[in-house]
């Protein structure tokens, strides 16, 4: 198989249409996401941007398919990390399903490559940031609020 | 009602789930016949540990053909560890890890 994939799944009591907002407001993203913020007008074809919470720009691309409330598509390429970056475009897919006065979100993020690093490195974010945006729709706060970064840590490393 | 998190628990307090779990970290999106291998129980059992892990959302699935992939679901694990240990600051864990290793290094010259 060449190709590195990571699929994430939570359920949360809210309604798809809170859910999509949580998503694509950059003032809502920062507080579960650990003070970064994605920008885009997210229509089809639109550019993407996430940014640290300094601003410096952490991965770009564009909204290849936007649902609302429903589904989700970026083209997205690490700018920060040279080793990341040259591994190009991967794919981040958001789907969103309502059950029974709860909804599913599941997050698939892949790349046509093996042993990807990129998927490695997301791979380990995506649980805390997922966590904190559940806790945030349904309790009004964030599990952790500390702002992490990756950046530090690997420079650290 | 059955929580949850009491799901979780459940299907953690088995070795064989936690096995199959440990695949599924070394692989992602592996497919039953996959998941059998390296099992001494039989693919019944194994169908129904991975059952018991869809349930608990520790094993997120998809269908890519005739295939079910099926994919290691870290969220409920670290929403258990966020709540004993994420409200610590790890620094000062690792800090007294430090404290404790230098000690014991200076013991034991």
């Amino acid at each position: 198989m060449n190709k590195s994939e990571f699929i994430y799944t939570t359920y949360i009591r809210t309604t798809p249409q809170k859910l999509w907002e949580a998503l694509t407001t950059p003032e809502f993203i920062k507080q579960y996401w650990f003070g970064a913020y994605c920008e885009s007008t997210w229509e089809t074809g639109s550019s993407w941007t996430l940014r640290f919470a300094d601003g410096e720009i952490a991965d770009a691309g564009k909204i290849l398919e936007s649902v609302p409330a429903k589904r989700l598509v970026i083209q997205w390429q690490n700018e920060w990390n040279p080793e990341f970056k040259a591994e190009g475009y991967s794919h981040c897919v958001f789907d969103i399903e309502q059950e029974d006065g709860i909804v599913r979100l599941t997050v698939t993020h892949s790349i046509d490559k093996e042993a990807s690093k990129l998927i490695e490195g997301v791979g380990g974010g995506w649980p805390k940031v997922l966590s904190n945006l559940k806790s945030l729709l349904e309790t009004g706060q964030v599990l952790m609020e500390k702002h992490l970064d990756c950046r530090s840590k690997t420079s650290a490393a | 009602m059955v929580s949850d998190e009491d799901k979780v628990f459940k299907a953690l307090a088995d070795a064989s789930r936690r096995q199959l779990l440990d695949q599924l970290r070394e692989n992602s999106g592996l497919t039953l016949n996959e998941l059998c291998e390296g099992h001494d129980i039989s693919r019944q059992a194994v169908t129904r540990h991975l059952a018991v892990l869809e349930e608990a959302n520790l094993v997120t699935t998809q269908w890519r053909g005739r295939e079910k992939l099926h994919y290691l679901n870290t969220i409920p694990i670290n929403e258990i560890y966020t709540r004993w240990i994420g409200k610590f600051e790890r620094g000062r864990l690792r800090a007294l890890d430090n404290l404790k290793q230098a000690l014991e290094d200076n013991h034991n010259e």
